[in-house]
């Protein structure tokens, strides 16, 4: 088990956001957590990563509980959803400076001549487009070798080239044995890498399973009607 | 911790805010030397100068740098580091490098006008001890007000709201209560109410060093029996100390409590 | 020895006193190896108007008492030493002249003022060119007139007021002329009580533990051309009428409870072309009236004019304020004074017709100033943001000070 998350509590103000999540993720495996916006799926992510603090409720990464632990995360590479980065620093200074802060060792020169970064790397972060902006997020994620990799919207401003390297990139990780969380609204993108999927609904887990489970559950053939059907089909 | 301090401080020392402000000290010092090329004159008038603005220069300053640094400070919370160390190198590389604009833009045109050979040395070193104070607390505070309000504008204008109450409104209030209670003695009434504002401790402290002291006639006679001695003048910087540590332990507190 | 003009006068006049005195009067010396060995037996034998030139030693005598016309002139400053045990010259003749002599050691008492000289009754004396240190009083003249204390040095080493005392102290006397001395470390520099028609000039008194100049009780006298100087209190002149206050420069008396100069009680006066500079406070005024204050410069006091109790029918022309902390205080609503073409360094108007004068009336006095009249304490607000904005707004529509305490002809350039 990579992460094992029991009756996860999470309120903002009045909002009641997870309600009482049970997961385990096992090692080796993509999941995708879907779920409509406002469910509960960045939020989760971020409990993970000790970003929020749960009410109530515990998670274990890698068999050891989290709480108020950072070390863990030396174990998880997270790809932000918006990576906003300090406007004033250089690409190259990025990457040295995360390089200096994680302590570990990184292979960012085959990744750069995969996205083809090369000629970016001296600019200044403000200055590049959405798009390159991503691509530096990706190295910035994926240049280390840790056993779980947590994506949140991997897919955003990435043109088809790119998002063909970035999947190669996906099934290159999962094949050295590592645990893969991922959250997209890119459903096709999702059928083709998840191996199984967290369907999150008003802080609760909905649906949990592979594909084919969901697609025998929802009676749906597609993939992306099956994800539509998931609520309604249940209710009815 | 010294990573995201040394991070954070380059971030801010190329920034274009910095220079504005070393130029504005350095522009300020020039001026001031030039205009009456005495060093113990200006040193009078920079502390009109110091008192005032650097303390708003340090609300605006941490305020402005922590809602603009969010992103950045999301992208460091999801990497190895204890919270509190990205919060406190962010603080620490905020006010070191204004502290640095600060005495390195008075510092130069000092130096160059012959400072190191007037008896003012010892005068324009507390004036730039106690500016770094007034800047570690008013950064520190505006970090806090920062981390505790979501909303830009809200945490903008509470931190400026803060600078004007400690900067104009504080004095308003204790001048109306010295009227208020003018029948009774009110010395030591006068020196805790000073003591418990950094602006007002800081402005004290300057002006007992300088010869204007003399002004203050029998009140000040007691503020210097007790600010002048050696043990005023640590009991005064302990209390700046303590001013400096209330902001970074309660934004110690916030931080590994919020959400991002 | 230096020799200046005026010793050279000096020493003229004596020569010429000798040659007259030839026949009529004898010549005594006095010195260590000579027949007359002790000041006070050489007087017992001189006959009046005899001269005695006392030579260079030093003379181990106290209660020396001069009861005849005589000049007592030391040659290569002699040294008296009264070794503490009392008064060292006493003078009860008129006619008589001290001169060139190093007096010490003046006995402390808590009972007796003893000075190194005492003057009692006397007229036409003459105290010029003598150095006393280690005193308790310097010159004391008691009930006495038309003599001259000129080109002395004085210097106490006093530490307490209660057990030291003046340096030249003018008790019921009248009539002298005070001129070049230097007075330094003695309680009150230049004392003066119940005595009329004194100069005062060319002196300087510096680091005195109280006044530098102190007048009770003391009219029509003048003083000029003095330098008053860090003197624990600065310069006093109290209930005494029709003083001329001239060229005198007030300097450095800096403490919570200095002035340049204090004024109480003090009519009909005439405070002109003086420098009051660096004064905790330059002039504070109590219950003084008929004061004209012109062409004086106060520059970088504390306060430049402090006013305390009623004072009526002043006028203040033509002085340069120049970077005073305040300029004026007051302490009343009312207003008898008149300010009229003074140089304010702080004043921001214009001047569009180019007569010299500002167009804006400037007002000296800040409300801070006036609610630290109120109440001592608020001092500590000194350079506050907020007490420069309330000062600001009360500039500009004045509520609590005087409105018609201003000068409506303000120079627009300093006066020379």
């Amino acid at each position: 088990m990579t992460i094992e998350i029991n009756n996860l509590h999470k309120k903002f103000g009045k909002n009641q956001v997870l309600k009482g999540v049970d997961l385990t993720i096992d090692e080796g495996r993509i999941y995708a957590i879907l779920g409509p916006n406002g469910s509960g799926k960045t939020t989760l992510i971020k409990s993970i990563l000790g970003m929020v603090i749960p009410n109530k409720g515990q998670i274990s990464v890698l068999e050891e509980p989290i709480k108020k632990g950072w070390k863990y995360r030396k174990k998880i590479d997270y790809l932000p959803q918006i990576a906003n980065f300090p406007p004033n620093i250089k690409v190259k200074e990025l990457i040295h400076m995360i390089k200096d802060l994680r302590n570990s060792p990184s292979e960012e020169e085959e990744l750069i001549k995969l996205f083809g970064l090369e000629p970016f790397l001296k600019k200044k972060l403000s200055t590049l487009s959405g798009g390159t902006k991503q691509k530096v997020n990706i190295v910035l994620t994926f240049m280390f070798d840790s056993p779980l990799i947590i994506l949140d919207e991997p897919t955003t401003g990435l043109d088809p080239k790119a998002l063909i390297r970035l999947k190669e990139l996906i099934q290159k990780e999962k094949a050295q044995g590592k645990t893969i969380l991922i959250t997209s609204h890119i459903m096709q993108f999702v059928e083709e890498t998840a191996d199984e999927i967290v369907y999150l609904l008003e802080g609760e887990i909905y649906f949990k399973g592979s594909i084919a489970k969901l697609l025998e559950q929802t009676e749906q053939t597609n993939f992306e009607h099956a994800i539509a059907a998931i609520t309604t089909g249940s209710h009815a | 911790m010294l990573k995201i301090l040394k991070y954070s401080f380059y971030d801010l020392i190329r920034s274009r805010w910095s220079y504005v402000y070393f130029l504005f000290y350095l522009a300020l010092g020039f001026v001031l030397l030039f205009l009456n090329n005495d060093v113990s004159k200006a040193v009078i008038t920079l502390m009109n100068v110091i008192i005032v603005l650097v303390p708003l220069i340090g609300t605006i300053f941490g305020v402005m740098y922590y809602y603009n640094s969010r992103e950045f400070t999301e992208l460091l919370l999801a990497q190895p580091i204890k919270r509190s160390s990205i919060f406190l190198g962010q603080y620490f590389g905020v006010s070191g490098s204004l502290t640095l604009s600060l005495v390195l833009g008075l510092g130069i045109p000092f130096v160059l006008y012959g400072l190191l050979r007037s008896n003012a040395i010892f005068d324009f070193t507390l004036l730039l001890v106690t500016g770094a104070f007034l800047t570690f607390i008013f950064v520190g505070l505006s970090f806090v007000i920062a981390i505790s309000n979501e909303n830009k504008i809200k945490g903008f204008g509470y931190a400026v709201l803060l600078w004007l109450f400690l900067a104009v409104v504080y004095d308003g209030l204790f001048l109306m209560s010295l009227i208020m209670f003018e029948e009774y003695p009110l010395d030591t009434f006068s020196l805790v109410a000073t003591a418990l504002n950094p602006i007002d401790l800081s402005r004290i402290l300057i002006l007992l060093k300088l010869d204007i002291s003399a002004l203050l006639g029998y009140t000040g006679a007691i503020f210097k029996k007790f600010f002048g001695t050696d043990l005023g003048f640590v009991i005064s910087l302990t209390i700046l100390l303590l001013w400096t540590i209330l902001p970074i332990l309660g934004l110690q507190y916030k931080a590994k409590r919020k959400d991002f | 020895m230096r020799l200046d003009v005026q010793h050279i006068k000096y020493i003229l006049g004596f020569a010429f006193l000798m040659g007259f005195q030839i026949g009529s009067a004898n010549t005594w010396t006095v010195c260590g190896t000579c027949e007359n060995t002790s000041i006070k037996k050489t007087i017992d034998r001189a006959a009046p108007h005899d001269t005695l030139l006392i030579e260079k030693g030093t003379y181990k005598e106290f209660e020396i008492l001069v009861e005849k016309p005589l000049v007592i002139k030391g040659i290569g400053y002699p040294i008296v030493d009264g070794e503490k045990k009392g008064e060292i010259f006493r003078v009860t003749s008129d006619n008589v002249t001290l001169d060139g002599l190093f007096v010490i050691n003046v006995g402390v008492s808590y009972t007796k003022d003893n000075a190194a000289i005492r003057i009692v009754q006397s007229k036409n004396f003459s105290i010029q060119n003598m150095v006393l240190e280690q005193l308790f009083f310097g010159i004391y003249l008691e009930k006495s007139s038309h003599g001259k204390v000129y080109h002395n040095r004085i210097i106490g080493d006093a530490v307490d007021e209660y057990n030291s005392g003046n340096g030249i102290q003018l008790w019921y006397s009248s009539d002298v002329e005070v001129r070049k001395n230097h007075v330094q470390g003695t309680r009150d520099g230049i004392y003066l009580e119940f005595s009329d028609r004194i100069t005062i000039t060319d002196n300087v008194s510096m680091d005195n533990l109280r006044y530098g100049l102190h007048f009770m009780f003391s009219n029509n006298d003048v003083y000029s051309n003095n330098t008053f100087e860090n003197n624990g209190a600065g310069v006093a002149v109290m209930f005494s009428k029709f003083i001329t206050m001239k060229n005198n420069t007030f300097r450095k008396n800096w403490g919570t409870a200095a002035y340049g100069m204090l004024l109480k009680e003090i009519n009909d006066a005439e405070i002109v072309g003086n420098t009051f500079e660096e004064n905790t406070i330059g002039i504070n005024i109590e219950g003084s009236n008929r004061i004209n204050y012109t062409n004086n410069d106060f520059i970088g006091n504390g306060w430049a004019i402090r006013v305390v109790g009623a004072c009526y029918t002043n006028s203040f022309k033509g002085n340069n304020f120049l970077y005073n902390s305040f300029d004026i205080s007051y302490n009343s609503k009312l207003n008898d004074n008149v300010f009229e073409g003074n140089f304010w360094s702080s004043y921001t108007g214009y001047d569009l017709d180019k007569d010299g004068f500002g167009d804006v009336p400037y007002r000296p006095v800040k409300l801070f100033s006036y609610v630290v009249n109120r109440t001592p304490e608020t001092i500590v607000l000194l350079r506050s943001l907020f007490m420069d904005i309330i000062d600001f707004s009360e500039r500009v529509s004045p509520v609590f000070t005087p409105d018609n305490l201003k000068d409506a002809q303000p120079l627009m350039k300093i006066r020379p």
